[in-house]
Order: C-alpha cells, then sequence, then structure tokens
C-alpha cells in the first residue's frame, strides 16, 4: 500500500469528505436525540399513576377540634388538623424564630399564603412530607412538648426539621419551606376535597 | 526445535504459543490464549513489596463475582412489584431450598464489598497510588465506588421493608434541591406522584441489569489502566524505572504465580471471615440489615429514626449537619466528589506515607478519624450534640481535601530509597 497512498492530488475533495462526515455524525447525533426521547418518557407517570392521583373526598363532620387526621392524596399522606382557638393563638408571636414567615418562599395555592397557610382558621391542610427529604413529621401539639418555648407544631424525627400549627418551619431545621399546602376545596361543609379547587379545577 | 524450511534457514515461531501441537496450537492461532497469560499474568511484573493492604483488589474481585452469582439466583424467586417484593423475599427465607443462604451471602456480600473497598481505598491514601501516572486508573476506580454506592442503594429498596422505602424516599427527594428541575426530576426517577410500584421496578431493572454491566465495565477499564502504569507499591517507587538486563524490573516479580498464590491466601482468610459473618451474625446488629426492614414497606409511617446502612452514614451525617436542605445535599455530594480531584490536590513530590512527613501523616490520620466519627454519627438521631460533633468532623474532612494542595507543599518529606525496602522471609 505504501506506493499508492492516497494524497490530495488523487482527486479526491477532503474538505467535502469532511464536510460530508461532520453533516452525517450531527444528522445522526439528532436522530439519536430523537429516539431517547420515548426512552426518557417513559419513566414519567403512567396514565394509571395519573389517573390514580385524581382529587380524593375526606368527610372532616365527625374530626373534633384539635385533632388530625390523615388522608392519601397522590401517594403522599395529607395532615387534617382541626385547631382550636387556642392552637390558632398559638400561631402568633414567633414569627421572628421562622425561616419563611410569610410563606414567600414557598409552596401554596394563593388562598393558603397567609398567616394561618389555610382558607379557614379552623381547617389546617398540609402535605404531610417533610420539605426536606420526606420523612413524615410527628404531630407535637401541646405547647412545650418539645422545650419550654416550643408553641406547639409538627416535629420530623428523620433530620429535626420543626414546624409550627401553620406548617411554617423554624430556623435552625434543615428544611428550608414551610410545609407544603395542596389544592384543596369545600364542596359542601361537611366535606374537604383535595386536589381540586375552584382555580384549577382538578389538579 | 528449529523447524526446517524450504531454504534450510530456521523458521520463526511465535514466541508465546510454544508449538506444544494439537489443540493448544490450533486454539493459539484462533484465540490468543497463552499470549494473554503471558502478558497478563506470567509476564506482568509486579514489585516483590507487596504487603497486606495489597490483598483488596483482588479481594473486591472476588466479592464481585460472589454478587453477580448469588444476585442471579435471586432473581430466579424475587418478585418485583409494591404487592409482590416484601413477601417474595419473606419466601426465598423461609421456603426456597437454601434461600436463606443465597440471601444472606448476597446482603453480607454488600457489606463485604464496602469494607473490601475502603481498604483498597485507605491504601491508595497510604501510598499515594492515585498521584501521576495512575490518575486516570484513581478516576475509574472512583467510577466503579460511585456505581457501587448506586448499586448498594437500589439493591437496598428491593426487599421493600420500611427502611427501604424510607430510605428511597430520603435519597430520592436529595434530587429535588437541584434548583429549577428539582421537582420534576424527582417525579420522573420515581415515576409515580410518591415512591411505589413503578420506582421498585426500575431500580430491579437498574440493580440487576444496567449497573452490573456497567460496574464490570468500569472494573476492566481500571484493571486495563493498572496494567498499563503498573502497580504502585508501599515504598511509592516507580520499579520500571530499574531494569536489569533482561528488560524486565529489578523489583518485579511475575504476578502468576507469586502473587496468585498470596491472593488465594488471602482469599481464604476472607472466607473464612465472611462465613462467620454470613452464619452466625447475618444481621450484624442491625448494621448489614437494619430491623426496620423486617416490616413491610408503609407510606404513612416513617421509622422512628431513618439511617441508611453503615456505609453511607458518613455522608449521612454531612448531609444531616448542615441547617439547609440545597446546602446539605451539595455538601454531601462534594463530600462523595473530593475524592476525585486528590491525584491534582496531592502536590507532595514523594508518593508513600513512609517518606511523607508528620504534616500528611496527621491530616491522614485526622481523616480517617472524622470519616469513621461522621460513619458512627450518621447511625445516631438527629439530636443536637450530634449533629454539633458531625459538624466539626465535617470540617476536618473537607479540610483534609481542599487544603492538601498546600499543606503537601510544605510537607518535610524525607529521601525517597532507589531501589523498594524489601525483606526475603
Amino acid at each position: 500500500m505504501a506506493d499508492s497512498a492516497i494524497t490530495a492530488d488523487d482527486g479526491v475533495d477532503l474538505s467535502r469528505r469532511k464536510f460530508l462526515t461532520q453533516a452525517t455524525v450531527a444528522t445522526g447525533a439528532v436522530g439519536a436525540l430523537f429516539v431517547a426521547v420515548p426512552f426518557i418518557e417513559s419513566w414519567a407517570p403512567s396514565e394509571r399513576a395519573r389517573a390514580q392521583g385524581a382529587p380524593t373526598e375526606l368527610d372532616i363532620s365527625k374530626l373534633e377540634a384539635g385533632q388530625m387526621t390523615t388522608t392519601v392524596w397522590r401517594r403522599s399522606p395529607i395532615y387534617v388538623v382541626r385547631r382550636t382557638p387556642d392552637m390558632v393563638a398559638r400561631i402568633a408571636g414567633h414569627d421572628g424564630e421562622l425561616k419563611d414567615p410569610g410563606s414567600e418562599e414557598s409552596d401554596q395555592p394563593a388562598y393558603a399564603k397567609n398567616t394561618l397557610r389555610s382558607r379557614s382558621a379552623e381547617y389546617l391542610v398540609l402535605v404531610g412530607t417533610c420539605t426536606h427529604l420526606g420523612c413524615l413529621p410527628k404531630q407535637r401539639f401541646d405547647a412545650g412538648e418539645l422545650y419550654p418555648s416550643w408553641p406547639g407544631g409538627f416535629f420530623c424525627p428523620c433530620h429535626g426539621s420543626r414546624f409550627d400549627l401553620a406548617g411554617r418551619v423554624f430556623q435552625g431545621s434543615p428544611a428550608s419551606i414551610n410545609l407544603r399546602v395542596p389544592p384543596y376545596s369545600y364542596p359542601n361543609p361537611r366535606t374537604l376535597l383535595v386536589g381540586a379547587d375552584e382555580e384549577k379545577g382538578a389538579a | 526445535m528449529t523447524v526446517k524450511t524450504a531454504t534450510g534457514a530456521p523458521a520463526r515461531l511465535p514466541e508465546a504459543a510454544p508449538a506444544k501441537g494439537g489443540f493448544r496450537a490450533w486454539l493459539n492461532k484462533r484465540l490468543p490464549v497463552d499470549e494473554f497469560i503471558s502478558s497478563q499474568l506470567t509476564g506482568y511484573y509486579a514489585p516483590k513489596n507487596f504487603n497486606i493492604w495489597y490483598f483488596f483488589g483482588s479481594l473486591a474481585l472476588v466479592v464481585l463475582v460472589l454478587q453477580l452469582v448469588t444476585g442471579i439466583f435471586l432473581t430466579m424467586f424475587y418478585k418485583p412489584g409494591e404487592l409482590t417484593a416484601f413477601d417474595s423475599v419473606q419466601f426465598i427465607m423461609r421456603e426456597v431450598q437454601w434461600g436463606w443462604l443465597l440471601r444472606y451471602l448476597h446482603s453480607t456480600g454488600a457489606s463485604a464489598f464496602f469494607i473490601v473497598v475502603y481498604l483498597h481505598m485507605f491504601r491508595a491514601f497510604l501510598y499515594g497510588s492515585y498521584k501521576a501516572p495512575r490518575e486516570l486508573l484513581w478516576l475509574f476506580g472512583m467510577a466503579v465506588y460511585l456505581a457501587l454506592m448506586a448499586e448498594a442503594f437500589m439493591g437496598y429498596v428491593l426487599p421493600w421493608g420500611n427502611m427501604s422505602f424510607w430510605g428511597a424516599q430520603v435519597i430520592v427527594n436529595l434530587f429535588g434541591t437541584i434548583p429549577g428541575i428539582g421537582p420534576g426530576l424527582v417525579e420522573w426517577i420515581r415515576g409515580d406522584y410518591g415512591i411505589g410500584d413503578a420506582t421498585l421496578n426500575r431500580f430491579f431493572a437498574l440493580h440487576v441489569v444496567a449497573v452490573p454491566l456497567g460496574l464490570l465495565l468500569l472494573v476492566m477499564l481500571h484493571l486495563v489502566a493498572l496494567r498499563q502504569s503498573g502497580s504502585n507499591n508501599p515504598d511509592g517507587i516507580e520499579i520500571k524505572e530499574k531494569t536489569g538486563a533482561d528488560g524486565k524490573p529489578l523489583d518485579g516479580i511475575p504476578f502468576h504465580p507469586y502473587y496468585t498464590v498470596k491472593d488465594v491466601v488471602g482469599i481464604g482468610v476472607f472466607f473464612v471471615l465472611f462465613a462467620l459473618i454470613v452464619f452466625f451474625v447475618p444481621t450484624f446488629g442491625g448494621l448489614f440489615l437494619e430491623a426496620p426492614n423486617f416490616e413491610v414497606a408503609n407510606p404513612l409511617s416513617t421509622p422512628a429514626e431513618i439511617s441508611p446502612v453503615w456505609y453511607f452514614t458518613p455522608y449521612y451525617a454531612i448531609l444531616r449537619a448542615v441547617p439547609d436542605q440545597r446546602m446539605g445535599a451539595l455538601l454531601m455530594g462534594l463530600a462523595v466528589l473530593s475524592f476525585l480531584f486528590l491525584p491534582w490536590l496531592d502536590r507532595s513530590p514523594v508518593k508513600s506515607m513512609r517518606y511523607r512527613g508528620w504534616i500528611s501523616r496527621t491530616a491522614l490520620a485526622l481523616f480517617v478519624i472524622s470519616f469513621v466519627a461522621l460513619g458512627y454519627l450518621g447511625m445516631q438521631p438527629a439530636e443536637a450534640r450530634y449533629v454539633i460533633a458531625a459538624r466539626i468532623f465535617a470540617v476536618i474532612y473537607f479540610a483534609y481535601f481542599w487544603l492538601m494542595p498546600f499543606y503537601t507543599r510544605i510537607d518535610p518529606v524525607k529521601p525517597v530509597p532507589e531501589r523498594v525496602t524489601y525483606h526475603a522471609h
């Protein structure tokens, strides 16, 4: 082969060859990206998972004042607390100890972006997974239950995040934002509908 | 042995394939078996001064094979799926003939893998094995370590116990801290609005097919890179620089039979200890198999204390030590990735601790203490005194890596001898 080495003089247009090679590689790369889409999207929630994520109803007429009940929406526990006037009173007065007292950085519907983080003072509806890494915060509703100045709220056993009775996170917790509030509405006074509200319909 | 040709001149015979005739010659003409053995085993010269720290590379290979074999048998009885997974593991433990042994070999093998790999990595710290010209060897090794962590994490989810579930919840949510794409990414990884059937099935596929394939490829690259640069040794001297008249390193001996025989002894000792754990303390007091995992996954009940298996606890302690979600996840990731930069952070002119000064030695000792202490703290509840201790040790941990360019330069090193130190037994 040594005496038949290809040179530019043999009529090979090297720049043309280089262009065609690059064009082929580029076209192939674009094709590969398109082919990757179905594989990547197969990991998204399936139609079944989406259907099972539909709004869920809860009868709240039997919930006593000061009690909490849990329901499930989209595989997440939903905490529903019927707060007593005393519990509501204990939400005030510690804004200085909170990371996000005004819920500016936190995740909630517009009607829950208030001090009590709820549509009404009585019922608190929260996604019961810690905004740190998803554990279930435990109820520690009594004043002083964790330490003398504790105003009552939630405590996450995994990494020690603390939240008040409106789900707002205390400073010194690994969680950075308040507990999430799901979209919810009251189709009638006895029923709580989690996952749907007037604005979004079925979320 | 000379073969007469038509011209009377001796024919050239391939050196590596002695014409034993028959099948051997037939085979070697088609597959370079003898050539491979002579270039990789009998003709591969390793330093003659290896010590006990050089057992752990070959042991890691042995454990890899053990995990592959026991894993293949476990998949014959295990059924992924949120309704079947936990029960099928109970089925393996109670009803499959010898199923308990297959599972305990696999679960103990996972911890053994990390013990062996951590000791193997410590050897590199001790003798500077990551330094030039072995940077790529080190990076491939670190890639193996990362793949192993992914493999171990997903494997721990498969029994679908309550710690499996909550461990998955915590680790998958770490990806949620990535700005912008976080929440969508988490949903994509889970395949649902929570950890569930979809998550379990894809973890199964990754654990038994995808990651093991990647691991095998990376282990092969690790070994090819090792053969290219040659093994380091406790003196940190390049044996290739001192060769005899035959071109072979003066301080080297053929890997086979000398080190294969040595490794077989190490493997024997390893399996004695391994069997003691498998047969007498397979859960290792809750360290290898955690108590909450003997209860089925329950999305509405967090175990009292969530802690990962022991080999992840140093990083977990760092995650918990930071009072900010995003920073915690970031520092945890950095704690793992810091290892990657070691070849370029270490500016010492000397490889081995034998010839380094008191600064490097103290730094390494502090690092080992802080790694072990973080491992202990990661198993403790999230109480203030533990968290504060974890912060102190996390600072030492990071200081070891990121102050290394400074302290290794002022470290009073000793002169390195020309030849390795070796005393015949």
